[in-house]
């Protein structure tokens, strides 16, 4: 029989790992806090910073004198007027989207066989797939004078329909390409997959025998559905709503393409930033999608959102 | 010339109210190119065939300078002067709107004319213009110009629109449907100018000497038309690609163009025709200019000397549908035919407003609108506010 051997180097940096659990977690979630910290939160604050530089007009320049002014001039009605005008797209869309997705999600979390999931699945995150930009340059052709919802409404006789659809203030515009109806349809249809799929997700949780026992009490269907299935799946509404109401609000692609002039909050910044290179006041822009985002996280959360995750 | 006099005493007062410029003392002789060069152009100015075999001004200077030549182009001139700003270009073709605010913002560098081929052959209306020659330096090239045109479809007006009321006042247009949502404005401040320009003939009790220098009185009255003319746009266009398209498929008949669409569409063997309307047009005068901070000064050189070649100057010219800076580019190209020159409107040089920074000073008015309020006030107007 050999003595006990010296315990090698590796040995005894493990016991002392184990011994000190909390050393341990520390050395584990260093590298990935880092990066959060440095790359991630550094630079969202050193962008922010940015928005009390002064910006020179003429030169075009930006100089380090720090001012206040720049997030004053958010409140221009000019700039006012491209916040709200973003933030009722946002809400819009949501809501719309979350109406289409509902049924959908539903049909796929307990009506269908599991070959039909499997086609639902692939339905809806097949256009994923594809490029956004092409996605929105189809759109672009879809909804021309001379595309195919044009063509369509005029084989079925609805030119007026139509006209008269884009004559309604607020949603309407010159063309269905250059109106807010439009550029509604377009958001709509890109960020739908993300409110199906957080759906499906808490529906298909939902145990089947809560269903039987809101039935075996006596509930109608509608009841069951009203009282039951819709505050159970709010989790996952508020969960979907995250995704269109946020990549609706920074979004700066398909307002340029689709829809009446005037900025989105997206397109204020692309312009500020790229075009007249005016980075405090496209700096001071991002602040209010973080803001608006953080408020309605705030709601969320209120509504359960994370406690689906 | 008078004009040309009253252009520099401008530029004197703004010298005093801006920081003196210094400048980088320019190149003394050219040494071994770099091997390659940066240029942000504007879309149509730097061709090497890959729309169109015949047009290519860029594959004989590479083979002759051994300067590969990378381009950035830009849509609008403030699109220009923050990509100059970011660095890593060496020449830029800009429009006057852009040239003094490139100057004094110290981005570009005075160009040593000696070692610039042939400048002597330059449009005498040019070699010494004031949008790039400052205290008697010059800060680029002239390298093409040319007038922002009224561009209408054939099929609605049977005969040219002789004036821009298409565009600004409702009206019934000769095919009886009114032009409200056919019509297109351009997508910058500086359009301004050109609502100007139109008040300067329409409305005479204003005032107007100038339309890039307005007082307020003025420049209220401007806006005023803008934001009724907001109701008139189908959309404000500032990428030439939707804008053809946009004439192809969406139904727009009128609208502010570069002759550069144009082309392109007349080329499509679509219903297309420019006009030069009654009340003059705004135009854009562009000089290639020299990066302070320019990476590749040598082969850059080589290319202002290039660029003002006639052979070169008339292929952009036939291509963009401008007048060339060189009149002997007019003569002999096959590109540009006899009567190019002529019909891009190098005889129309005086009538044309050419673009320029607005600034707060101003020899017109004494105290005038500047650009950051034009800016300011032009994004609210495509806004509808």
């Amino acid at each position: 029989m050999t003595p006990p051997s010296a315990p090698t180097p590796m040995r005894r940096i493990a016991s002392m790992l184990y011994r000190r659990p909390n050393f341990y977690l520390l050395l584990l979630l260093t590298p990935p806090l880092l990066w959060f910290g440095i790359i991630y939160i550094g630079s969202l604050l050193s962008l922010l910073w940015q928005g009390f530089y002064t910006f020179d007009d003429f030169t075009m320049t930006v100089s380090t004198d720090l001012t206040l002014q720049n997030f004053v001039n958010l409140f221009q009605p000019a700039n006012y007027d491209i916040i709200l005008r973003t933030l009722g797209m946002a809400i819009a869309v949501t809501l719309f989207s979350a109406l289409l997705a509902f049924p959908v999600a539903y049909y796929m979390a307990r009506c269908c066989s599991e070959r039909m999931k499997a086609v639902f699945y692939i339905g809806v995150m097949l256009p994923m797939w594809a490029s956004y930009i092409v996605k929105v340059y189809a759109w672009t052709l879809l909804l021309s004078k001379d595309g195919v919802l044009y063509w369509f409404a005029s084989l079925l006789h609805l030119d007026g329909v139509v006209d008269a659809l884009l004559q309604l203030p607020g949603i309407g515009g010159k063309t269905l390409s250059t109106s807010n109806l439009g550029r509604f349809l377009v958001f709509t249809y890109i960020w739908l997959p993300f409110m199906i799929l957080p759906i499906q997700a808490v529906l298909e949780r939902l145990p089947p025998s809560v269903l039987q026992a809101s039935a075996d009490l006596g509930a109608t269907p509608r009841q069951t559905l009203l009282h039951v299935i819709l505050p159970l799946a709010v989790p996952g509404v508020a969960a979907g709503s995250i995704f269109t109401f946020s990549l609706t609000l920074g979004d700066y692609i398909v307002p340029q393409l689709v829809g009446p002039p005037g900025y989105f909050l997206g397109s204020m910044v692309y312009a500020q930033q790229g075009a007249i290179g005016n980075m405090p006041m496209a700096a001071a822009f991002t602040l209010v999608p973080i803001v608006l985002i953080a408020v309605y996280l705030s709601i969320v959360k209120r509504m359960g959102a994370f406690d689906a995750l | 010339m008078a004009k040309a006099t009253f252009a520099l005493s401008t530029l004197t007062t703004l010298l005093l109210a801006a920081a003196s410029v210094q400048a980088a003392e320019p190149l003394q002789s050219l040494g071994k190119g770099e091997g390659r060069v940066d240029i942000v152009a504007w879309p149509g100015y730097i061709e090497r065939g890959d729309t169109d075999k015949a047009y290519d001004w860029v594959t004989q200077f590479e083979k002759d300078s051994g300067c590969q030549v990378n381009v950035k182009t830009a849509a609008t001139s403030d699109e220009m002067v923050s990509l100059m700003a970011k660095g890593g270009y060496d020449l830029v073709t800009a429009s006057g709107d852009a040239s003094l605010r490139l100057i004094y913002g110290k981005r570009v560098q005075p160009v040593n004319l000696t070692l610039v081929g042939d400048y002597a052959g330059v449009d005498d209306r040019l070699k010494d213009a004031p949008w790039f020659t400052v205290n008697g330096e010059h800060y680029g090239v002239p390298f093409q110009w040319g007038p922002n045109l009224l561009m209408y479809n054939t099929k609605t007006f049977t005969s040219a629109p002789d004036s821009w009321d298409v565009v600004f006042k409702e009206m019934t247009l000769p095919d009886g449907k009114s032009n409200k949502g056919r019509v297109q404005a351009y997508d910058g401040p500086i359009y301004i100018a050109d609502a100007a320009l139109y008040l300067k003939a329409h409305q005479p009790e204003l005032g107007i000497k100038d339309p890039y220098e307005l007082n307020d009185t003025q420049y209220a009255a401007v806006l005023e038309l803008l934001r009724g003319q907001h109701d008139l746009i189908h959309r404000y266009w500032h990428d030439y690609n939707v804008q053809m398209s946009d004439f192809k498929n969406e139904g727009v008949v009128a609208s502010s163009a570069w002759p550069f669409q144009a082309n392109a569409l007349i080329a499509e063997g679509q219903p297309i025709a420019t006009v030069f309307p009654k009340e003059g047009v705004t135009g854009w005068a562009d000089t290639t200019m020299l990066a302070t901070d320019a990476a590749h000064p040598v082969c850059a050189y080589k290319w202002l000397s290039w660029s003002i070649t006639p052979k070169v100057q008339g292929d952009v010219a036939a291509w963009f549908g401008s007048v060339p800076a060189v009149p002997a580019a007019c003569k002999d190209n096959d590109l540009l035919g006899a009567e190019g020159c002529k019909a891009n409107g190098f005889e129309q040089f005086d009538k044309i407003a050419f673009w320029k920074t607005p600034t707060s000073k101003c020899e017109a008015e004494g105290q005038c609108v500047p650009y950051s309020r034009w800016t300011q006030d032009y994004i609210a107007i495509m806004g509808g506010r």
